[in-house]
Formats: structure tokens, C-alpha cells, sequence
């Protein structure tokens, strides 16, 4: 038994080592501050001009800079502080104008050799670079009630259309439509028009004095189908104002059944942020009602600067913001703030062919925004908070129809500029499908950021040297063979978290800081088997042979229950706990391959096929 | 360096360990259910305000400013240093609230205040959280559970859990006599303490499932005893290094993480403990014996050693 490992076996252990050092090396780069270009639409394309524009401005405020370069139609120039980059990036902000975003951000600094072959260094979590985080749930059960609107009114369209007079149709509180017949034989024909247009509808009938009721439900894949699309919907809106909000590298993710997590890194102002993504206004286009026109079928509205004023509109919607293509914010003749707005080809038809049957009547704007109030309840003797959801609509304009209007027009009636643009931004990034509710927040500051960092590389650094020379003094050679692959593991661990393109958080670190702990362990089963092996009597190559080979299966067994319990606590977890399950099952793996090939093709060339007649251990 | 020659009679002192564990499992659940846990803002709900004064502050004068505001039921501590403070507020259900407290310190203070830190979590999520919470670390235990059924024996597999359930349920007391913050790092480091008391306990149990196999001594003490000698020094140097690097991250890791390096150091002596008293008691009490480990012998042999 001579304990050498097959050349090809070396030389796989070495080609693992350089791949790992390889993907690990771009974290040893420090990162610049910088300020990332982009612009606002796909139009705005950021060019070879416009950087020389904000190279331009920024020389004229004396800001100095590194490099400006264009990368991925982004421009992206770097600074040697940040205070330079806060100065920098609020000229450049002012100076480009609103087509472009202006964003902060951490460059890496990895050479264009290590980029091309895909190796980056981790990206940090919110705790160590500081920024926002949001947990945000989405009210299903009123996007599931707004669609039953539309229903509602769609149903009376049909009814309508095809004759069959019905007396109102209205949404219960319990989730269902109502529509109410004065005969029987109109119901019926009603129940029947309808299950052929709207294959998604359950009915149930009733009757009660002199009225028929049609009862009227969606089924259960239907609404999950509204649900589904309305956190969709929203996920896009969303990711389309984190954009508009210029923030490099945003987060927007589904989480759980109803909830999204926004994470904005570098983002101090949580208020400012939180006003622009968490916006639930909509817009609404509705006739003003005629005179004679039936109560159930119109509604009342207040003014918005004026709750005296009131006006009675037609409860059939036009169109709703989410139809606007595009939306600016302008002034008119008079210098007061409007909103200059195109429609989508859709909303565009709708509105000529509403508008060509009524010139000459009043059209409104309603402004609809969706509101919560928050109470506190006793239920069971424990102080239950219980949200209860509100819809606030209020009319912005009431206008004459002069013309048929097509897909462009303008809303005016505006209070301020400030109003329009924030109106105008709205419109463009699209509407909430359903009301969303923050039920999480976290801001961390940058000084924050940065003291986790030190903190967290200092406790690193200490614990895997005092292990070192615990190690080194406990089992000598063998001690310092097992740092060597326990350095070595430290560079594997730090690669593979860089190539899963993982994020580095605090507990992720205090996981790097345990994996170094333990990950002695293997080491040590196999150094005190061989220890045993010496001790009854076996020679030095045969107890170095099964001193390995017997501590294989502890080693196995052990770490694949830790395993099972670092992989549920991925699962289960969310966040910065998820950060820690992450680094603790590469480092488990890591680790075991550390002991299990590297301390032993380490051992083997120290001692391996060579006659010893004592083993210093 | 240790070379232990001695041979300890662990199993000998079985009882006491016994009374020891029970006594000290009793005091973590009566601890548990009279003062319960200090859960923290993760798992509650409510908001929290990191703040930074340029200069150190008396904590009396910041409540006064808060109480001035109307908000009197405010918790006010330093963290880590005494510029640092740290500001709770319980059942508040307002996420502007953190913005709120910062403007009224910075409009009162005399230097200037920046902010570290401010989270708002709600009371939904901290409930959803502890449940879920709970929920990982039974589907964990029962996850073990099959994997050492398969791997080792069912009463291996029971006495590793009980091992584990024992270790858990006194570091969870421990924090509940010492009302130190329960949150999210903390879960986290009883998960990996479940990791680190089981990795312990399966290194005894695969020595004693192989002296079961290669010793020829019939009582089932012995086996224990020599197993536990056996894979003592191991025992004693790998929870030697664990602990200094939780002793290093508990002072040098940031209050962030002292919870966590408590809780795990916590777990880590108290999971030494159990590999060596508790796992393998259980393994007794349970009535081990060779048959469990090999494949059962034909019939006439096994009526031959039923008879002394």
C-alpha cells in the first residue's frame, strides 16, 4: 500500500483548483462608484453624443471622473469617491433632461479577460450595500371584484344588445352578479344569451315576489386566471416604475402566492420611492349621463378641488389608463398643467366609436385610486390589525365633446405641474391591476452597508486564522496539510458562490465563518483515525490507507443530514436566510471535497510511496 | 497532544446525565411557558429605527423627544455604541412611521442624525414567518429522521431526533431565561444548530454501529463506552474549533449577528453534550443490541444466545 494517487487524478484536482481560483478572483477587485446612463424609453437611446454631453457637464462642475464609457447601450462613468458620484449624478440628472435615468451604482473593476469567460464577482445583499426593500401583497380579492365590474357591465351591454329588458345588474357583497328580471321567460333568455357568450360564468336562479334573479359566479379556474394576471400585471408595472425611478440593478420578484418583493440597492429616500411604486391611481373615461337615463345605470361623482360640485356620469367605463400608450406632461394655452395623452389602437377605436354617437355631450375624467384604512381589532382577546380596502373616486375634468376623438388628446384640470408629471409617469408605467399593500420595509443605510462588510471580513479572518494555528499546533504536518486544503476550500466556496451568481448578505457570511469551523471536522475524523490505525500496531502507509477510507462513511453520513438541513432552510426561508442556507450547502460540499480529495492527494505527496517507519502526528 | 489514555465510563454516570437533561429541558420548557420567547421585530411585527448621532446621546433624552411627539410607548436602546440607537415600536401599523421618527430626532437633535436602518414588518408576515418557522424545523427533524432510518436503524434514527428535539428545546430556553432577541439570524442559527448536534451525534453513531459489528463483547454498554472513548478526541477538537469562531463572530461579527453566534454557541455545547450523554442513553434505553445492526441470524443461534 503505497497511498499515491494516479497522475490524471492529480491533474483533475489541479484543473478544479485554477477553474475555482479563476471564478474567484473577480471579488478581489474593488468595485468603482459610478453613475449608470439609460434612457427613459426605448426611443432614448443613449449614444456617443450624449455621453459626450454628460462628459461635458460634468466638466463644467468640475467633477472629475475616471472613465465614461458606453457599455450594453448604458453609459456608464466611473468616479473615485462618492461624493463625486452623489454631486455627479445630480448634475447629470438636471443637465440630461427627463429622457434619461440617471442611476447609482457599484462598477466591478474585473479585467475584460476574466468578464469574457463569464466570471463576477458576488453581488451583495441589500445589509451589506445598503438600499430599500419592499414585501408587498397584492389584494386578489379586488382585482377579482374589479373584474366582476367589467362583467357587470358587460352583461348589461349584452342584455341590451340583444333586447332582453332586465331591471338592474348588480355585484352582491358576497362576490356574486345579480341581475334582476320583472318575467320569468326574459330571465330565462337571459341565462341562455349569456352561457353562450360567457363560457366562465356558473348560474343559479331564484325567484321572490314579482322578480326573477339570475345569479351569476365564475368558476374557479377563472378566477384564478384574474389572480394570476393581476400579480403579473402588476410585476410588470412595477419593474416599469423601478425604471422610471432610475435605480441600477432593481430587484422585482414574485414571492409566495400574492406577494413581490422589490429590492432598490443605493436607494436612500424609502419615502420618495415608496410614493411612486406604491401609486394605485387609475384613470377612468366615462359619458356624462343624459337626463332621462335610468338610475341604474348611472353614478355620482364629487369633484376632486371641489366636493360641492357633482356630477352624474354613465356607470359604463370607456377605457381606463391601462389603454394609454404613452402620456406627457405638458401646459396649455393658458400655462395651466395638462396631460398629453395616446391611447393604444384599441382604446383608440373605443374612444372614436363612444365619442362619434355623443358630440356635443360632456365627457369625464375620473381619477380612481385605491386606498387602504387600518384598524385595530379585538377578536379572541388578541389586538388584530385588519385592513379595510377603499376605492376613492373622484372626477378631474368634465369636457365637452367638440370632435370625434381619436388616440390623442389631452386631460387638463390639473392642480399642478408636480401633479401632471407624477399623473403623466402613472399613465406611462402602466396601472396596478389590483390595489398593492407594503407589508414589509427595510431601508439600510450605506454606512450601515459598509460596517457589516468590515465587521463581517474581519470575523472571518480572525476565526479561520486562529483555526489555522489550532490545526498547525494540534496535528503538526498533517495540520498543516489540512490548511492548505482548508484555504483552499475557503477559494472554492467564494468561486462557486461567484459562478451561482448567489448574494453575499451578513448571515451569509456568518455561514462562511461556521463552514470554517466545521469544516475542520472531516479533517479531524480522518487524522484521529489514523491516529487509532497507528496505535494497534498498523504500519504507516496501511493506517494513513484506512485511517481515509474508514472515516469516508462518517463523513458522508454526517454531512448529509446537515445537508437535509441546510437545503430546508433554503426552501423555507426567505431573504437573508436564504443568503446563509446557500453558503452553508456549497460550504458543506466544498468542504467534504476539501478533506476527502485535496488533504488526501496533499497527504499523499508528502508521504505516498515511500517506507515510514513513524508518522509524526 | 490530548492522547487520551484513560478510558472514561460515560455510560456508567448514565443517571445523572439523565436526571441532568430532563432537569434541564423542564426548566427550558417552564421557562418557555412562563416568560416565553423575546421574538423580534421579524416575527412580531412593528417597526424598528436605526439612527447615528454625531455624538453620544443620553438615551433619557431621546425618549423624551419621542414622548414630547406622542409616541411614549417607544423602546429606546443603544446598539453597539452610544451613538447608536436603536428605537422600537410595538404594534405600530403605519409604514411611513420610521420617517416620521427620523424627522422628529433630526428637528430636536442638536448634531446631525442619519439614519442606518429603519424596517417595518407586519404583524401578517410575523405570524406567516413564525409559522413557517416552526414548520422548517419539524419537516427538518422528520427529513433526518427517514434519512438515519434508512442509512443506520430506526432506534439509531429516534435517538438522534430525541438527541436533536433535547438540544433544541434548551437553546430555545436559553434564550427565553436570558430574553435575548429571537429573529430571523437566530432561526437561521437553530436550523444549522440541528445541522451541527446532528453531525455530532451520527460521528458517535457510526462508531457504535461498527463496534457493534467488530467487537466481540456481548453487552451493549461496553460497545457504547468504547465507542464514545474512541471518538472522543474528535469530539473535543472540532467543538474547540467551532466555538472559537462563534466566540470570534459574537465579538467582532456587529450586533447583527451576536444573536446568531449566542444561539449557535449555545447549541454547539450543549450538542457536544448530548452526542456523548444523551444520544447514546437513548440508544440504551431503547434496548440496542448487535441484532439490530447485522442481518438476523439463523434461528438455533439466536436461541442460544437468549440463554447466558
Amino acid at each position: 500500500m503505497l497511498n499515491r494517487y494516479p497522475l490524471w487524478k492529480n491533474l483533475l484536482i489541479v484543473l478544479v483548483l485554477v477553474i475555482a481560483a479563476i471564478y474567484a478572483a473577480p471579488n478581489l477587485y474593488p468595485e468603482d462608484y459610478a453613475v449608470q446612463i439609460s434612457g427613459s424609453r426605448a426611443v432614448h437611446q443613449v449614444d456617443d453624443r450624449i455621453m459626450a454631453q454628460a462628459v461635458n457637464v460634468l466638466e463644467q462642475q468640475g467633477i472629475s471622473f475616471k472613465s465614461a464609457e458606453l457599455e450594453n447601450e448604458a453609459g456608464m462613468i466611473r468616479f473615485d469617491s462618492g461624493d463625486a458620484q452623489l454631486r455627479a449624478r445630480a448634475a447629470l440628472t438636471t443637465g440630461l433632461g427627463e429622457n434619461f435615468v440617471v442611476a447609482m451604482n457599484l462598477a466591478p473593476t474585473t479585467p475584460d479577460w476574466l468578464t469574457a469567460i463569464g466570471a463576477r464577482p458576488m453581488t451583495l445583499g441589500l445589509d451589506l450595500r445598503g438600499g430599500v426593500h419592499f414585501l408587498m401583497e397584492v389584494d386578489t380579492v379586488q382585482a377579482v371584484t374589479q373584474r366582476l365590474e367589467v362583467y357587470a357591465s358587460d352583461i348589461r351591454t349584452t342584455l341590451r344588445e340583444q333586447r332582453i329588458r332586465y331591471r338592474s345588474v348588480e355585484l352582491e357583497d358576497d362576490g356574486r352578479l345579480v341581475a334582476r328580471f320583472a318575467d320569468v321567460e326574459a330571465r330565462d333568455q337571459a341565462q341562455s344569451r349569456l352561457r353562450r357568450d360567457f363560457q366562465e360564468f356558473a348560474f343559479e336562479t331564484a325567484q321572490q315576489d314579482e322578480a326573477w334573479f339570475l345569479y351569476v359566479t365564475l368558476n374557479e379556474q377563472t378566477v384564478r386566471d384574474i389572480e394570476d394576471y393581476a400579480i403579473q400585471q402588476n410585476l410588470t408595472t412595477l419593474r416599469n416604475r423601478v425604471n422610471e425611478l432610475g435605480v441600477a440593478e432593481p430587484l422585482v420578484q414574485r414571492q409566495g402566492r400574492n406577494r413581490i418583493v422589490v429590492q432598490l440597492p443605493g436607494i436612500q429616500d424609502a419615502a420618495a420611492a415608496k410614493r411612486v411604486i406604491g401609486q394605485t391611481a387609475n384613470l377612468e373615461f366615462r359619458l356624462e349621463a343624459l337626463s332621462d337615463a335610468s338610475r341604474a345605470a348611472t353614478e355620482v361623482f364629487e369633484f376632486r378641488n371641489d366636493p360641492d360640485r357633482r356630477a352624474t356620469l354613465e356607470r359604463d367605463i370607456i377605457i381606463t389608463g391601462s389603454s394609454v400608450a404613452n402620456a406627457n406632461a405638458t401646459f396649455d394655452e393658458n400655462g395651466m398643467p395638462q396631460v398629453s395623452i395616446t391611447l393604444d389602437a384599441r382604446g383608440g377605436q373605443m374612444m372614436s366609436r363612444v365619442t362619434r354617437n355623443a358630440l356635443q355631450r360632456r365627457m369625464a375624467v375620473v381619477f380612481v385610486e385605491h386606498k387602504t384604512r387600518t384598524v385595530m381589532e379585538r377578536v379572541d382577546g388578541e389586538m388584530v390589525e385588519r385592513r379595510i380596502p377603499y376605492t376613492e373616486k373622484r372626477l378631474i375634468s368634465l369636457a365637452t365633446i367638440q370632435s370625434v376623438l381619436g388616440n390623442q388628446f389631452r386631460i387638463t384640470g390639473l392642480d399642478s405641474p408636480r401633479e401632471s408629471s407624477e399623473l403623466a409617469l402613472l399613465l406611462r408605467a402602466g396601472a396596478l391591476a389590483a390595489p398593492i399593500y407594503f407589508v414589509e420595509e427595510r431601508t439600510i443605510g450605506p454606512s450601515l452597508g459598509e460596517a457589516n462588510i468590515k465587521m463581517g471580513v474581519t470575523s472571518v479572518q480572525i476565526g479561520f486564522a486562529l483555526v489555522l494555528v489550532f490545526m498547525a499546533f494540534f496535528y503538526r504536518v498533517f495540520g498543516l496539510l489540512a490548511n492548505v486544503a482548508l484555504t483552499l476550500n475557503l477559494v472554492m466556496i467564494v468561486a462557486v458562490m461567484s459562478m451561482l451568481g448567489a448574494t453575499l448578505t451578513l448571515p451569509g457570511i456568518a455561514g462562511i465563518v461556521l463552514t470554517v469551523g466545521m469544516a475542520v471536522d472531516a479533517n479531524v475524523l480522518i487524522f484521529e483515525r489514523i491516529k487509532e490505525e497507528l496505535r494497534s500496531g498498523s504500519p504507516v502507509q496501511s493506517a494513513i490507507h484506512s485511517g481515509f477510507s474508514r472515516a469516508f462513511s462518517t463523513i458522508l453520513d454526517a454531512n448529509v443530514t446537515t445537508l437535509i438541513a441546510a437545503v430546508i432552510l433554503f426552501a423555507m426561508g426567505t431573504g437573508p436566510v436564504k443568503g446563509f442556507a446557500v453558503t452553508l450547502s456549497v460550504g458543506i460540499v466544498t468542504s467534504m471535497f476539501a478533506a476527502l480529495v485535496i488533504t488526501r492527494a496533499l497527504v499523499n505527496a508528502t508521504y505516498g510511496g515511500r517506507k515510514l517507519q513513524k508518522l509524526w502526528l | 497532544m490530548i492522547n487520551i489514555k484513560k478510558e472514561f465510563n460515560f455510560m456508567g454516570v448514565r443517571r445523572i446525565a439523565a436526571i441532568f437533561s430532563i432537569l434541564l429541558i423542564l426548566v427550558s420548557i417552564g421557562s418557555l411557558a412562563i416568560n416565553g420567547l423575546k421574538f423580534g421585530l421579524d416575527f412580531t411585527g412593528g417597526s424598528l429605527v436605526e439612527v447615528t448621532y454625531d455624538q453620544p446621546v443620553e438615551l433619557e433624552v431621546v425618549r423624551g423627544h419621542l414622548r414630547g411627539a406622542g409616541y411614549g410607548d417607544a423602546v429606546v436602546q443603544t446598539f453597539g455604541s452610544a451613538n447608536d440607537i436603536l428605537i422600537r415600536l410595538g404594534e405600530a401599523h403605519d409604514p411611513q412611521l420610521g420617517h416620521t421618527i427620523l424627522e422628529i430626532l433630526q428637528q430636536e437633535a442638536d448634531g446631525t442624525v442619519t439614519l442606518r436602518r429603519n424596517e417595518f414588518v407586519g404583524s401578517q408576515v410575523g405570524e406567516e414567518l413564525r409559522e413557517q418557522g416552526g414548520l422548517g424545523l419539524l419537516v427538518a427533524l422528520i427529513m433526518v429522521m427517514i434519512y438515519l432510518a434508512f442509512r443506520f436503524q430506526f432506534k439509531f434514527s429516534v435517538g438522534a431526533v430525541l438527541a436533536l428535539a433535547h438540544d433544541v428545546i434548551i437553546v430555545l430556553g436559553f434564550f427565553s431565561l436570558m430574553q435575548i432577541d429571537f429573529d430571523l439570524t437566530v432561526l437561521a442559527a437553530l436550523l444549522a444548530v440541528i445541522g451541527y448536534s446532528l453531525n455530532d451525534t451520527i460521528v458517535v453513531y457510526d462508531r457504535i454501529r461498527e463496534n457493534f459489528r467488530i467487537l466481540r463483547v456481548s453487552e451493549s454498554i461496553e460497545v457504547l463506552n468504547t465507542s464514545l472513548n474512541q471518538t472522543l478526541s474528535r469530539t473535543i477538537v472540532t467543538s474547540l474549533t467551532t466555538m472559537m469562531v462563534l466566540v470570534v463572530l459574537a465579538i467582532f461579527g456587529g450586533e447583527m449577528i451576536y444573536g446568531f453566534a449566542i444561539a449557535l454557541l449555545a447549541g454547539v455545547i450543549i450538542g457536544t453534550y448530548s452526542s456523548v450523554y444523551v444520544a447514546g442513553n437513548i440508544l440504551l434505553l431503547l434496548n440496542v443490541t448487535r441484532e439490530d445492526l447485522i442481518p438476523p441470524p439463523p434461528k438455533e443461534e439466536e436461541e442460544e444466545e437468549l440463554v447466558p
